[in-house]
């Protein structure tokens, strides 16, 4: 059993490169358009070469009958640290939060680990690509372990597939995002605590020790630093495109310019509407894009939002409402919200232990208001959108990567079994640590 | 206000029984199948279950066309409804501190696990320390005093704790109860040091009910002897020799889960639950041939070593090597979606429905020894109900009304449609505060959350 288990494994990787895979007689649901019972879809060289009625096999094809099953799109992760972190109370495992206030110049791609236990996990549930984060959750340097100052710009994100060699193969997009700590008044938000834009208005409460005229001084301090930084690199930007002769190459400063001409976005965790409004604000006055992530709260936000066309990627749908009085549903409801004010939005985890459940997240949205088209897009194009690659992945078109799931129902129900996955046209063993050790110890004696 | 807030709750709290019927519904008795019929509730009770009902005279009626009835969800392992802290770490044996002495009714935790159809909860104390602190069941009774929300007549607990969160303690490295150097380590460390305090506990225990039982076996041959002096610590752990208290233990690797057991054993006492267990399923056989209940997560994992081997699979495997399994939820959010968590169990290693759904209701009754009032939809229980508006192990389904001994705690279209007026009370309250005291700063000290 186990000798046919490695000979298996290795009969799929000889396979990889570049096979011709037939899946037939299945419903394929592209997203990007309606569904289309009871067709064929070819991979060919890892990306989709052709969906149709009936396609027939090329020569040397395997062909996979799907009958009664259904075709997704890989389902993506907008915010995790996957690959950057094993086991987050181990420092050593732990590569998310650098040492240093401005950092843009690091690079999470290159401390991405193929072989973590995560990816396997996560594949599970069709999840074929994520955006792994460099910052930490508590923002300050030296990660959730402290011992570093706050972070202003903690690097860049980067947006991998959950299935590859080495990092390299896994890039699809090397340099996704730049993280960047945008201040906020009153806290930095998250489960209680975050003091509501309607009460700081009215107390001047802010929960900030030392009181309001402290809190918006540390606020105005960071912004300052913040608008310094972007001055100094954009004077590098001039100094390089004027070739002066003493011009000098600088890590960082380099780092900053796909920034600077927009073609990366900032990406900005802001809880509240009043910090969402700043920092969209910022973003624009900067003239760089930004995308806002874990927003507890849209509110007042959504004219920014809007007028500005920024993207939000949202925190665990299954998070407790910001303070006492909320209503309980408030962040079950919130995606439904951002959908009404025609904001255009994705989900994440933030954690690797719940990348998996995104597509639950995504589905308690719909029991709340959320249409269920616009929570499959939200996990597959829309992601794909916002982070620049719908050239790529985040729906079943032609020439995209071949990154696809065959399944027994909806994606988005707990219920429903993967049978098939693929990253890049490569089908990838469903098998990780956890069945193993459920295989191992089912078969205990 | 202070007064208004308690009119407000008085208000809440339903008055008196009613007769109700829930018409119409798909109802999952956990019991005795899954059927499409009507409940009937009276005094409190469930007094009818059938396809086809006669509808009491005066009977509210509530039409659950499309909708799920379950029986109320019973969370084995949570620590809302506690004021403050619920940690007393600074000893490693805590067993004289009670759970009960601390409820807080107007935690609004409570009620957003109603929302989430939970309707009975095992408080339990934190892990600092190996043997911890008393445990409570409580109803989500919202709206009543502390008093009136305990489980009548549920056998009350205690908690333990292995593994890294009573030796973390202890670790002068850092951690809980160790801040710097001059805070001095607490015994124990290691899991080896885990093992020897609940030993040492026990010997004294054992030691101590002798005392107490040569006293009685002397006051009933009529002797008039002084009685031994009375130690709150050792009390709870002679209940617990004595089978009237249950032990439920947090524990996570194979290795210590299988220590207490035998520890258990050499003292003749019974591991009433295994909570969080998360390699349960390395040693089911062992936890089964104790009659040691498990109660587990759905899927989380990885946040710390002794949590890497977790899987999924872990509630399916126990339960089919004999264990009796419930899944619970630690944790305020998790809790108001324990259905959905039943339903990952589904997903991964293939329970049925049935069993799946009883993870989250009838188990956790019977780990509690409660499931002679709730845990089942069955006539002579209580009737804590839950009206689903989907199948309920879907991640789409959401509560709709929630029963507890009959009377509506929640109802979800209450609850949205009073949002309107909630907001214009609180803008007036607002208001007020912000005329009373103008460009008030911040109180000192104040953290970020309020209310």
């Amino acid at each position: 059993m186990k000798l046919f288990g490695i000979l298996l494994a290795c009969a799929l990787t000889a396979m990889a490169a570049g096979e011709t895979i037939l899946i037939r007689d299945a419903d394929v649901y592209p997203v990007s358009a309606k569904e289309m019972k009871g067709v064929c879809l070819l991979i060919q060289d890892g990306r989709i070469a052709e969906i149709a009625a009936k396609i027939l096999p090329p020569k040397g094809a395997r062909v996979v009958d799907a009958k009664g099953l259904r075709v997704y799109p890989g389902i993506i992760d907008s915010g995790t640290e996957l690959g950057l972190s094993e086991i987050s109370s181990v420092r050593e495992s732990v590569d998310t939060g650098e040492i240093g206030e401005f950092m843009p110049q690091l690079r999470a791609l290159v401390a991405v680990n193929p072989d973590s236990e995560h990816f396997g996990v996560v594949r599970v549930n069709g999840i074929t690509s994520a955006v792994t984060f460099p910052s930490s959750s508590s923002g300050g340097g030296g990660g959730r372990f402290g011992g570093g100052e706050r972070q202003l710009i903690s690097g860049q994100a980067a947006l991998i597939h959950t299935d590859g060699w080495t990092w390299e193969d896994m890039a699809v997009k090397r340099s996704a995002a730049m993280s960047v700590a945008f201040p906020s008044l009153g806290g930095r938000g998250g489960r209680g605590g975050a003091v509501p834009d309607s009460v700081v208005e009215i107390l001047g409460v802010t929960g900030v020790t030392g009181g309001t005229a402290n809190a918006r001084r540390q606020y105005d301090d960071a912004i300052a630093k913040l608008n310094d930084y972007f001055d100094n690199a954009r004077r590098y930007q001039k100094a390089k495109a004027a070739h002066l002769a003493d011009f000098r190459t600088d890590l960082k400063f380099e780092a900053m310019l796909p920034v600077l001409e927009g073609k990366v976005p900032v990406a900005v965790s802001a809880a509240r509407a009043s910090t969402i409004h700043d920092a969209v604000q910022w973003a624009k006055k900067q003239n760089i894009k930004i995308v806002i992530m874990q927003p507890r709260e849209i509110g007042k936000a959504a004219a920014d939002l809007k007028a500005e066309n920024v993207p939000l990627i949202f925190g665990r749908t299954l998070a407790l409402p910001e303070t006492e009085d909320s209503p309980y549903d408030e962040a079950f409801t919130l995606p439904a919200e951002a959908y009404k004010a025609g904001v255009k939005f994705a989900f994440g985890t933030f954690s690797n232990e719940f990348v998996r459940n995104v597509p639950y997240q995504a589905a308690t949205a719909v029991a709340f208001g959320l249409p269920y088209e616009e929570a499959l897009k939200a996990v597959t194009l829309n992601p794909a959108q916002i982070w620049g690659v719908a050239d790529q992945v985040g729906s079943l078109e032609k020439g995209k990567f071949a990154d696809l799931m065959i399944t027994d129902g909806d994606p988005l129900e707990i219920q429903t079994q993967i049978k098939h996955l693929y990253i890049k046209g490569k089908e990838v063993s469903l098998d990780n640590r956890q069945t193993r050790l459920y295989q191992r110890y089912l078969n205990r004696n | 206000m202070k007064k208004l807030i308690l009119t407000a709750l008085v208000a809440l709290a339903p008055l008196a029984a009613e007769t109700i019927v829930i018409q119409n519904a798909t109802i999952m008795t956990v019991a005795k199948g899954t059927l499409k019929g009507s409940v009937v509730v009276k005094d409190g009770k469930i007094v009818e279950v059938g396809e086809k009902v006669m509808v009491p005279q005066g009977a509210t009626v509530i039409d659950a066309t499309n909708q799920y009835v379950i029986p109320g969800i019973i969370d084995c392992h949570s620590h809302i409804a506690g004021d403050g802290g619920i940690n007393e770490g600074s000893v490693s044996v805590s067993s004289m501190v009670d759970i009960k002495d601390i409820i807080n009714p107007e935690d609004i935790a409570i009620y957003r696990a109603l929302a989430g159809g939970v309707t009975t909860a095992n408080i339990l104390h934190g892990s600092a320390n190996a043997i911890g602190g008393q445990t409570v069941v409580l109803k989500m009774r919202w709206g009543k005093d502390a008093q009136s929300m305990i489980f009548e007549g549920a056998t009350p607990g205690i908690k333990f704790a292995l593994g890294e969160n009573p030796k973390r303690a202890g670790n002068p490295q850092g951690g809980r109860g160790a801040t710097g150097t001059t805070v001095p380590a607490r015994y124990p460390a290691t899991r080896m040091g885990v093992e020897d305090t609940i030993r040492e506990a026990f010997n004294e225990a054992k030691i101590y009910k002798a005392g107490w039982d040569d006293y009685k076996a002397k006051v009933a041959a009529g002797q008039h002897p002084i009685p031994p002096r009375k130690d709150l610590k050792l009390e709870a752990l002679k209940e617990v020799l004595e089978g009237t208290r249950y032990v439920h233990a947090h524990c996570y690797r194979a290795d210590e889960i299988l220590m207490l057991l035998r520890v258990a054993d050499d003292y003749g006492f019974k591991i009433r639950t295994l909570q969080h267990v998360l390699e349960g399923y390395k040693v089911a056989k062992e936890i089964a041939a104790h009659g040691a209940g498990a109660s587990t997560f759905s899927d989380w994992w990885s946040y710390k070593v002794e949590a890497f081997d977790a899987i999924p699979y872990n509630a399916a495997i126990m339960t089919k090597k004999g264990v009796l399994v419930s899944l619970n939820s630690d944790d305020a959010e998790l809790m108001r979606h324990l259905n959905s968590e039943a339903g990952k169990v589904m997903k991964y290693g293939g329970m049925s429905e049935t069993e799946a759904l009883a993870m989250v209701t009838l188990n956790p009754a019977k780990q509690l020894g409660i499931e002679n009032r709730v845990g089942s939809i069955e006539v002579g229980k209580d009737a804590d109900l839950v009206i689903y508006d989907k199948f309920p192990l879907s991640d789409y389904a959401k509560v709709q009304k929630v029963l507890i001994d009959g009377h509506k705690y929640f109802d979800r279209d209450e609850e949205v449609s009073s949002r309107p007026a909630k907001a214009a009370e609180k803008q007036k309250l607002l208001e007020k505060e912000k005329q009373a005291a103008p460009g008030r700063g911040a109180p000192a000290g104040r953290g970020g959350r309020i209310g």
